[in-house]
């Protein structure tokens, strides 16, 4: 079988090509943050100066602050909203209307981001609404909640429906039933979902710029408009500091969705 | 799930779509008829209401449609996209096969590491991976000491603010887009096939060609589509990598609606965008559910 044979040099080279494509310039990126001198590219030495005037800049800790919190409140917005709509896809049966749905779910994984911002902007702007925190939220929770419906509808259906339905049988009401016995069971990816779309949220730079307005600056549009200015190894800090944070985000997504933990297989 | 339940339950998540994805567009289109105005919001309304008038008039403008198809800066926009963002699939076609292919031969126990390895970019920011890459590709950065090592170039390559730069840009943010659906797809062929295909006297290059690229076409489609999709709306890259010069319509949008403040027109330009796109997005929702019709 395939697991008892080996790589030959053919795949192995091209593994090792790829992954390094994909993490050398992240690593580089990492390791300069670490570089004394103010010219990114010429080593002068380990040093942690950059991450010392980050924790002295007072912008970055405002919108720090602002993408965490905003990053929070969309997530769990999007939970709701993402779960409801794939407990409509995977439970509700057929209704009129429902194709229309489908799409409408998914519309927001595949369009360019730019056209999402325009929009939600014009909407935001129709309806009247000042421009700052509360639509920041919703934009993200806009799209993110497309992925949340992804990661929990690919868990409902694979969960054994004759529970619920004895749940059912036996007097539950509805509302009972799910949430004393389908929540428990799609709870790990629940979880996951929640901190897929925390992340989203966390590194999302266009949407935010056309959702948000003066006072709620996130923190990767302050890195975008320095990275305009130019290469500067503060920049490195930050950008290895939210890879770290995201990628720990990851990792505890995706071992909350295996069950690893909270929770069984 | 039955009744009243049912009924709210359904209601409700169909209100939130209305609200956040459906109602976004129907503005957006409505917006595309309007004209630009001075003021709050800057545009002309759709329907007027003469005083005395029982229905209002409906003050519809092609204007913005026929600019878009007459100016060489939108048209050139959209088909340098089309083009830059074509390049970008093709490049990370080459690129994304070979890894996707040595990920589902790797034995077992490995490729889910190497899955979550190949997946974890796309939860970093974009932002992030396009200044880092910036940093490898910059007139002293690594690429080009390493090129003067070896002696192939005599003085750095000015790749940053070029297509070549552009499309560098938009291979590495969107491989991980094309290696997932390629893995997927590979790893479900069975390997019997290819043993038979050695066993009756063809060669490993012709048994590639004609058994895995025929059964692995619908992972190379899904991802062709997935990364050329986005590619195509790009702003981050052009907008960093890009040259004063280079035309993507994602940077074209972002700079008529923040710096000439033309909503009317950034909307019919959306339109447009998204008209361009649907064709590659009802074939990729094909390739979607014909999967999962496979599967259950």
């Amino acid at each position: 079988m395939t697991s008892a044979r080996r790589l030959g040099p053919f795949n192995l080279a091209a593994l090792a090509a790829g992954f390094a494509l994909l993490y050398l310039p992240i690593l580089a990126l990492a390791v300069y943050s670490f570089n004394d001198g103010r010219m990114v590219a010429v080593w002068s030495g380990w040093s942690l100066r950059w991450y010392r005037s980050l924790i002295d800049n007072r912008l970055m800790l405002d919108s720090a602050r602002v993408t965490l919190a905003a990053g929070a409140v969309s997530a769990t917005l999007a939970l709701v909203a993402g779960t409801a709509a794939a407990l409509v896809l995977a439970r509700a049966g057929r209704f009129l209307g429902r194709s229309a749905f489908a799409g409408l779910v998914y519309v927001p994984l595949v369009m360019p981001e730019v056209i999402i911002g325009i929009s939600l902007l014009l909407l935001f702007v129709q309806l009247d609404l000042d421009r700052g925190f509360p639509t920041l939220v919703v934009a993200h929770a806009s799209f993110s909640a497309a992925f949340v419906t992804v990661v929990v509808h690919s868990r409902l259906v694979t969960v054994d429906r004759s529970i619920e339905e004895a749940a059912l049988d036996l007097g539950s009401p509805p509302a009972k039933t799910f949430f004393l016995v389908t929540v428990p069971m799609i709870a790990p990816a629940m979880a996951a979902a929640w901190l897929l779309a925390f992340t989203l949220s966390l590194d999302d730079l266009v949407i935010a710029s056309f959702a948000t307005g003066p006072g709620a600056t996130t923190l990767p549009m302050r890195v975008y408009s320095q990275v305009r200015l130019g290469v500067t190894p503060e920049i490195n800090a930050i950008s290895t500091l939210f890879i770290a944070a995201v990628a720990g985000v990851v990792a505890l997504a995706s071992l909350v969705n295996k069950g690893l933990l909270f929770g069984r297989k | 799930m039955s009744g009243a339940g049912r009924r709210l339950l359904i209601a409700a998540a169909a209100a939130w779509l209305a609200f956040v994805v459906l109602a976004p567009f129907l503005i957006v289109l409505k917006i595309s008829f309007a004209e630009v105005m001075q003021g709050r919001p800057p545009f002309t309304p759709l329907f007027a209401w003469a005083e005395g008038a029982l229905l209002p008039s409906l003050r519809a403008s092609l204007a913005n449609y026929a600019l878009l198809l007459s100016d060489s800066l939108y048209l050139d926009s959209y088909l340098s996209s089309l083009r830059l963002a074509a390049l970008a699939t093709l490049s990370a076609l080459v690129i994304g096969l070979p890894m996707a292919h040595a990920m589902a031969r790797a034995p077992q126990r490995w490729r889910p590491a190497l899955l979550v390895f190949a997946v974890l970019p796309f939860w970093s920011s974009s932002l992030i991976r396009v200044y880092a890459w910036i940093g490898i590709l910059n007139d002293d950065g690594p690429f080009n000491a390493l090129l003067l090592w070896l002696g192939v170039i005599a003085r750095p390559l000015a790749i940053l603010n070029t297509d070549i730069g552009i499309v560098s840009g938009l291979v590495y943010s969107y491989l991980p887009f094309m290696v997932l659906p390629l893995y997927a797809s590979l790893e479900r062929i069975d390997p019997a096939l290819l043993e038979a295909a050695s066993d009756l006297g063809c060669r490993p290059a012709g048994a590639f060609f004609k058994i895995t690229l025929p059964l692995a076409l619908p992972g190379i489609i899904a991802g062709c589509l997935l990364v050329f999709i986005p590619a195509v709306g790009e702003f981050v890259v052009p907008d960093l990598m890009g040259g004063s010069d280079t035309l993507m319509i994602g940077k074209t949008l972002w700079t008529e609606f923040f710096n000439n403040r033309d909503w009317p027109l950034a909307s019919a330009a959306s339109v447009l965008l998204i008209l361009l796109l649907v064709g590659p997005i009802v074939v990729l929702e094909r390739q979607g559910s014909k999967r999962a019709e496979e599967r259950s």
